[in-house]
């Protein structure tokens, strides 16, 4: 069974557009499904559901979160947040915003193991000295004396990736991980994290714009457009073809240098206005 | 000869480093960079970050002074130029910058953001060369009326494309200027600026990290790395046999949408 069963999630801004439309889509332990869309089709909103950190103006007009069989929105609050707390972590976009520049590397990472997990300090700082190992860092005790600043920007990601696997949660939400960094850097980032993800058998949400990423970490993809997931497939058939013409014309846009001409395409007019018809009729029967 | 850039050298103090009191050190950026561009030509200038990329073009169009070797642009030496004597060779090199929403003044409409160069060059008729602008990048005359968070990403970097080729440059430094719009956005932002280069004959410099985006628009590329070029080819040629192993690990590091890529 799934670790992760999102069912029918609809959100909408208070009032307002719906930002999320009947989203339904699994993570099994172990597996990495991509989450894929343009910029506004609602892919972190769903990875903020799931943290349950979803901005305040939005609200959640239906649907399940289903986490091990249980439904997130039927508990209360305090349940809800332990649940997530024990069972779920984030690998942040931007890893400069994410750390605190005036902490420590170290507390960072315990911090959250001592506070909310009820941890020894001396075992969080014994358990941060093993994931630094874990993550390739060098030298590690010295790391985690330093501050943020003082770590270039692929060291920061280990960092929060480190982060994010200290608890052995049984889910991760990697909320476009490696779009700040370099194409080297992000190589060995994405490596990393399925390593990582591979050894402790974590179920990853990998949240992402760009499907050449997509290609290299994920087994399965959801592809979105307006909150709505157009295309749910494992991967050998989506780049064998996909099948809805929204996520083709994604794919034919998407830039490779081995095939000049058949690629950076512009998404066509009708393909457009058919998927947006699409939402439109998934709207029509809403209120 | 549009450019001819000899020996350069840029270095920046390094405020990271700067002690309590007295100067910072300073940082190499440039480290001696010879090339050419010619006239009509779209030079692809692509390297990791860190590399010297951007610092190179903003040294071209002299929003930064080298410390060492020359620049002429057009046959005149611009590298110490004062910004007296630069102002009227700027309406020449135009620049478009990555990120619309903090090059555009949020404050005024579109109409008002194309218009100004216009204005400073004493070009008559404002109005009929910010339609004409318009027109060439695509987006409806009525857009000259909004602001720049009415519109998409797409379309505010189309305004910065309009405002670059309104004064009918010689040249146009493009800074990574789709980096940040959806590969759908992407692709419309790279073939209009590419039948524009066509069009009015421009020279184009145009900087990325992305040597799939400068596959499509490029005839020749330079590749940066710590602040030298590694490599310097046509863009089959470079594409076909990459000299440099910087270059070849900037190329196999590229997640292709494809499962047959060998990637680890």
């Amino acid at each position: 069974m799934s670790f992760l069963s999102v069912r029918n999630l609809s959100v909408s801004l208070k009032g307002g557009p719906r930002i999320l439309r009947d989203v339904s889509l699994d993570v099994s332990a172990g597996e990495v499904r991509g989450l894929v869309g343009e910029s506004g089709a609602g892919k972190s909103m769903i990875g903020k559901a799931v943290l349950g950190t979803l901005p305040r103006a939005l609200q959640i007009d239906r649907g399940k979160i289903l986490l091990d069989g249980d439904d997130l929105l039927m508990l209360d609050p305090r349940e809800r947040r332990r649940r997530i707390g024990a069972n779920v972590a984030l690998i942040p976009q931007d890893p400069l915003t994410a750390l605190n520049p005036s902490r420590r590397i170290g507390r960072q990472i315990t911090d959250r193991l001592v506070d909310i997990l009820g941890w020894s300090r001396s075992d969080a700082d014994a358990r941060a000295l093993v994931l630094l190992d874990e993550v390739h860092i060098p030298d590690a005790a010295r790391v985690l004396r330093q501050y943020p600043h003082e770590l270039s920007g692929g060291m920061r990601q280990r960092i929060l990736i480190a982060s994010a696997f200290a608890a052995e949660p049984k889910l991760i939400v990697a909320d476009e991980p490696t779009t700040a960094l370099d194409v080297t850097v992000q190589k060995q980032i994405l490596r990393l994290i399925r390593e990582m993800q591979e050894r402790h058998g974590t179920a990853l949400l990998f949240v992402t714009h760009d499907l050449g990423v997509v290609s290299k970490i994920c087994q399965s993809l959801s592809v979105l457009y307006a909150g709505k997931v157009v295309e749910d497939t494992g991967i050998e058939a989506f780049f064998g073809g996909p099948t809805h013409p929204y996520s083709a014309a994604l794919l034919a846009a998407t830039p490779k240098y081995t095939d000049p001409e058949g690629s950076l395409m512009p998404v066509p007019v009708d393909v457009i206005a058919q998927v947006q018809a699409e939402v439109d009729a998934a709207d029509a029967g809403w209120v | 000869m549009l450019y001819r850039v000899n020996d350069l050298h840029l270095s920046l103090p390094d405020q990271t480093r700067k002690p309590l009191l007295g100067a910072a050190p300073r940082i190499e950026i440039l480290r001696g960079l010879n090339f050419e561009i010619e006239q009509g030509e779209v030079l692809g200038i692509v390297g990791g970050s860190g590399s010297g990329k951007s610092t190179l073009g903003r040294a071209m169009v002299r929003l930064l002074e080298p410390t060492g070797g020359t620049i002429a642009f057009d046959g005149q030496d611009i590298t110490h130029m004062d910004e007296a004597a630069l102002r009227p060779m700027r309406r020449q090199f135009q620049m478009i910058f990555q990120d619309p929403l903090s090059s555009l003044n949020p404050r005024r409409r579109v109409g008002g953001i194309i218009a100004g160069p216009l204005r400073l060059y004493g070009v008559e008729d404002t109005t009929r060369a910010v339609g004409d602008a318009l027109d060439h990048v695509g987006l409806p005359r009525a857009f000259a009326r909004r602001y720049p968070h009415e519109l998409s990403g797409g379309q505010r970097q189309r305004v910065g494309i309009a405002r670059a080729i309104a004064l009918r440059p010689e040249f146009i430094l493009a800074d990574e200027i789709v980096s940040g719009l959806d590969v759908s956005s992407q692709a419309q932002v790279l073939n209009l600026l590419g039948g524009l280069v066509r069009e009015f004959g421009l020279t184009l410099a145009f900087i990325s990290h992305d040597l799939s985006v400068i596959r499509r628009l490029c005839t020749r590329i330079m590749v940066l790395h710590e602040g030298r070029i590694v490599e310097m080819a046509e863009t089959a040629e470079l594409f076909a046999n990459p000299k440099a192993a910087y270059t070849r690990s900037l190329l196999e590091a590229i997640p292709l949408p494809d499962l047959e890529q060998v990637w680890d």
